[in-house]
């Protein structure tokens, strides 16, 4: 067996991603409303350029991207404007949006435009095509995805890593997506690769997906220069800059970004999603979402709309089993808790992980077993932080780095006294940020 | 959507999952590797070593629960930390210790050494050994009296032979292997520590840094002066302090790197008070004193940020 590409620290949470891998890719039928949120995207929320009462078709543009950090919204639906007004979010405020009902017809704009010789067109017009279909990372993040294909004057960018690795537990949407979709990704990464004149494509899987990775094994037989890299099964391994340092053994420096050292990561989601609209004129409006957990009586992995309310999600998956205690949107270790299952499916949810029991602790003292240090994939030391943290001392926070913080939350994980050592740290950088 | 809202749901910010290990679960790690030196202890010492090790456990624990009922605290007797330290207490005293001043060292471990601090993870100095310096100073002579294995006849420990250059046979290496020679409750059998100390390392609750540092650095030093470095690893309370005393969360570094430091300065504290100062033994006041060097040393070897 060769050696597995991996990194230092991380932590190994069970992964119950069983109740999924399993089930075919379904489709989500049709909601009778969606609600599009003008912000689901890191950077400045688009504009809205429809009114109530207008009719809209599927595809069609309802939201301009207002600046470079920005993105365009598609009506995911054909129908009416119902409303445009705040509506509660995935990330925890409510947020202007855009609601529309359906016709029930689905009929789409008929303007799509279609490249099927995408190696004619420029960078330039690929990054077009890319920001105008709205496209934005569907790993989680939601950044720009034209933001990160565009490398500054003096940068050169010799590989595109796409990310498979899926290393947070319960979500297997990434992994249908490359059992499905392989020749349709690596088409999508060709792309990225010409966007930025790369010349080396890798694409890193985790070793549990061993489906997914004979199947591109097979696949790059085709495809000279791309590459499969098959990570060690640890999280968070699909993090950007531990991705980077575990297959080329390069290290993004603090506050730097991949393309400082000649790369760009993309989700093996988001290559998709720029192949569909590259070679079909197919803007972002659906996405697949792991729908899972101990509290959802069909777990599976739905093809949806995006604006789809995760109450009509869940209805799909044969409805709640017994009462939840929690939801999640995402994973368990990143992903955010909901109050509500009235909040529309946006393009960074890659999961909706629904828990009948949830567990909660009360806060020990620390004892100072270093576990939190050991597994800090980014070197912090989250128990002083959190310390400083509790003394209120924000100027001594800030010496320890907490803006270095991803909140993966291996440190959380590990505690054996159950310190909420992330709150704290999120909890620093707010406060160290204000002074 | 009725059913989700009339409900409670509970919020909180990520991580959703908790590993299941807690606190309680450490400690149990540790009473299970200390196990084998319990049992070691019964073998060559009888059941008196049982005796003396149960008073200081239960007086360990009494002494916690009481305190903290007097100071209405929330009783923490059941994180099983003072177990831990009610064990590795007994472990450092000899055999023929008797019960009533076991009590009161189990008494100041618990409070002098940990509750005045603030409890459990507060403490800058390790609890037991903070009993064990407090006994020596007051009762000397029960604190030094060694007995033989078995047959309980009084005799000289194996590094105060050395020390006095007294005319008594020194024990075999095997013999100090397996534990058939005077000295400490605990600190007898090579052996069943090492049996101990490879589930720790195995189970993850504590890493090679501190005992690996801390027994090369004695066998290096001994090495280069010219005395036994065998004999000086096995003879004394080394392996019990390496492994299981200086390895203690709370009163050392955090970092890797400063483990090494804290291991290589208690191997060279230890050497210099064996070799020349007035004790034969130096484990206990070379762990104590470097805990006393914890801070700085986790000041010093803080760790570079991923990537800088």
């Amino acid at each position: 067996m060769k050696r597995l590409f991996t990194f230092k620290g991380g932590v190994h949470p069970p992964y119950f991603k069983e109740l999924t891998s399993g089930q075919p890719l379904g489709r989500a039928s049709l909601p009778k409303k969606v609600v599009i949120p003008l912000s689901q995207h890191t950077g400045k929320p688009a504009k809205p350029i429809v009114q109530t009462g207008d009719k809209v078709k599927t595809g069609q543009l309802i939201g301009e991207s207002d600046g470079f950090i920005s993105l365009p919204v598609h009506s995911s639906l054909s129908g009416e404007v119902i409303d445009i007004k705040p509506w509660p979010h995935p990330l925890g405020h409510a947020l202007p949006s855009v609601i529309i009902e359906s016709d029930g017809r689905d009929e789409w704009v008929s303007d799509l435009i279609v490249h099927e010789d995408y190696f004619r067109l420029s960078p330039e017009e690929l990054r077009e095509i890319v920001k105008n279909a709205g496209i934005a990372g569907l790993g989680g993040a939601a950044f720009p995805t034209h933001v990160k294909l565009t490398p500054p004057e003096n940068c050169e960018i010799d590989t595109v890593i796409l990310n498979g690795c899926e290393c947070e537990p319960y979500l297997t949407c990434d992994h249908k997506l490359m059992l499905e979709y392989s020749r349709e990704i690596l088409e999508g990464l060709r792309i990225i690769m010409q966007v930025v004149d790369a010349d080396l494509g890798i694409i890193g899987v985790e070793a549990n997906k061993t489906d997914a990775i004979s199947l591109l094994e097979n696949e790059l037989r085709r495809e000279p220069g791309i590459q499969l890299a098959v990570l060690k099964v640890k999280y968070p391994q699909g993090a950007e800059k531990h991705l980077i340092d575990a297959v080329l053994n390069r290290r993004v420096p603090p506050g730097k970004l991949p393309l400082d050292v000649g790369v760009v990561v993309d989700n093996v989601g988001t290559a998709l999603a720029i192949r569909q609209a590259v070679k079909r004129g197919i803007p972002l409006i659906e996405r697949v979402v792991t729908i899972t957990g101990s509290g959802i009586k069909q777990p599976q992995n739905l093809w949806a709309r995006l604006g789809t309310l995760f109450t009509d999600l869940v209805s799909h998956c044969g409805g709640l089993l017994g009462n939840p205690e929690k939801i999640i949107a995402g994973g368990p270790m990143m992903g955010i808790a909901q109050y509500t299952l009235d909040v529309p499916l946006i393009k960074g949810t890659s999961g909706i992980l629904i828990l009948s029991e949830a567990e909660t602790f009360s806060e020990g003292d620390c004892i100072r077993c270093s576990k939190c240090i050991d597994v800090c994939p980014v070197n912090l030391m989250p128990t002083v932080i959190a310390q400083h943290v509790k003394q209120k001392d924000w100027e001594v926070v800030r010496k320890y780095s907490p803006y270095d913080c991803m909140e993966c939350g291996a440190c959380a994980y590990v505690c054996p006294a159950k310190i909420p050592l992330v709150q704290y740290i999120k909890w620093g950088k707010e406060e160290a940020r204000e002074k | 959507m009725e059913e989700v809202i009339s409900q409670r749901l509970i919020v909180s910010v990520s991580p959703h999952i908790r590993a299941k290990e807690d606190v309680r679960a450490i400690m149990f790690d540790v009473v299970f590797a200390l196990s084998p030196a319990l049992a070691a202890s019964i073998i060559f010492f009888g059941w008196r070593a049982l005796l003396v090790i149960s008073v200081s456990i239960f007086s360990s624990i009494a002494s916690e629960f009481f305190w903290q009922r007097l100071w209405g605290k929330k009783v923490t007797v059941g994180d099983l930390s003072s177990v831990v330290t009610g064990m590795l207490l007994a472990f450092v005293l000899p055999p023929s210790s008797p019960l009533w001043m076991v009590a009161i060292g189990a008494f100041v471990a618990i409070i002098l050494g940990k509750q005045i601090f603030g409890g459990l993870g507060y403490n800058p100095f390790n609890p037991a050994l903070v009993a064990r310096a407090v006994l020596l100073a007051s009762w000397p002579v029960y604190m030094t009296t060694w007995t033989r294995p078995f047959d309980g006849v009084t005799t000289a420990s194996p590094l105060g032979i050395v020390k006095m250059e007294l005319d008594q046979r020194l024990p075999s290496y095997l013999e100090m292997f397996l534990g058939n020679r005077a000295g400490c409750l605990g600190e007898i059998s090579v052996l069943a520590l090492l049996i101990g100390a490879l589930y720790l390392l195995y189970r993850k609750q504590i890493t090679w840094h501190i005992p690996l540092s801390y027994i090369g650095t004695v066998g290096l030093v001994c090495f280069l002066f010219e005395r036994d470095p065998l004999f000086n690893i096995m003879a004394g309370g080394l392996i019990l302090g390496a492994f299981f005393m200086a390895t203690d969360m709370v009163t050392s570094p955090l970092t890797r790197k400063g483990k090494l430091v804290f291991g290589v300065g208690c191997g060279l504290l230890t050497v210099l008070i064996r070799f020349t100062g007035g004790f034969p033994e130096g484990v206990c006041y070379s762990i104590l004193i470097m805990n006393m060097l914890t801070p700085i040393i986790d000041k010093m070897t803080e760790p570079k940020v991923f990537g800088s």
